[in-house]
């Protein structure tokens, strides 16, 4: 690589014009040994840039948080069962109670029917009493 | 999308997330939280990175929004960053050791830019990015991309010199 032309080229760079082809030859010119005395002081910036592309992670990524957000869900939907069931079942049994209410009413109603027609024929009953009665005041007068 | 599909894609640029996040961040701890994180992002999002047509520039992106955020967050906190990776300087040849000497001497110079700059050099000198990558993963159109780097270079350049010339002027 002749000097004029990476004379040129650095020109070119600090302008921003560069394409990343010409910076990488401008880099691989820096990184050797013999560079020419007055261009040397831009040699650490180049240094520091093939450095800086060095550096690595060294940390592996744990991958594993797929299975917290199913255990989440499960309990979530657990809950709601959980919930809804025993409403359900407090409904059932408020309507079972309501059911046997209605059937006693109408039990009892069928009753107090029976037992007032029964009561109706009491009155003959009375009717007889009154009459044994008028009998049993005649004799007894 | 399965772990190894995904780890396939990942891999490759995982060291570039970091050094990006490294050098806004500077502390090695700080920048291996911020890979993590991004690329935990990432995994979450799986069903849609095919739709991405390149998760490396939204990658980068998130971790550069992530390590702006976490910058911020400090500095509202009134926080500095602490890193314990200072280089142990072992003695060696004399220009060996003056080369070393002047390349962490622009490292401190590059620590100075601001971040948008910072962001900049490292895409291109480092990863050597062209500029629509660059402009995906900063929200600048190239030209402005092109100043901003223009201007960065030769602010480390005119550091360079000014300390260059200081025993000899």
């Amino acid at each position: 690589m002749e000097l004029a032309n990476i004379e040129n080229l650095l020109e070119k760079y600090f302008e921003a014009t560069t394409t990343v082809q010409e910076e990488q030859e401008l880099q691989a010119y820096f990184s050797q040994d013999n560079v020419a005395p007055h261009l040397q002081e831009y040699q650490p910036m180049f240094q520091l840039f093939t450095n800086l592309k060095a550096e690595k992670s060294t940390r592996n990524v744990p991958l594993q948080p797929r299975r917290k957000n199913y255990l989440k869900w499960i309990s979530v939907a657990a809950v709601f069962v959980l919930t809804t069931g025993l409403f359900i079942n407090e409904w059932n049994k408020q309507r079972q109670a309501e059911e046997a209410f209605e059937d006693f009413k109408t039990t009892m109603s069928l009753v107090s029917q029976s037992f007032n027609s029964g009561a109706s024929h009491i009155n003959y009953l009375t009717q007889f009493e009154e009459t044994t009665n008028k009998i049993f005041k005649i004799e007894n007068n | 999308m399965k772990q190894a599909d995904f780890l396939h894609t990942v891999l490759p640029f995982k060291d570039k997330l970091y050094r990006l996040a490294k050098r806004l961040l500077v502390s090695n701890e700080e920048a291996e939280d911020a890979t993590q994180e991004v690329l935990m992002k990432l995994w979450s999002k799986k069903s849609k990175i095919e739709a991405y047509n390149n998760v490396e520039a939204f990658a980068m992106t998130m971790t550069k929004n992530y390590c702006l955020d976490k910058l911020k967050s400090k500095q509202a906190g009134n926080l500095k960053l602490v890193h314990s990776n200072y280089k142990d300087e072992n003695t060696s040849l004399q220009k060996e050791v003056e080369l070393r000497d002047s390349v962490s001497f622009v490292h401190e110079i590059m620590e100075e830019l601001p971040e948008q700059q910072k962001i900049i050099i490292q895409l291109r000198d480092v990863e050597q990015y062209d500029y629509d990558e660059i402009a995906k993963v900063v929200d600048m159109n190239p030209t402005a991309i092109r100043v901003a780097l223009s201007r960065a270079r030769k602010y480390i350049r005119q550091e360079l010199i000014k300390k260059h010339n200081y025993g000899v002027s």
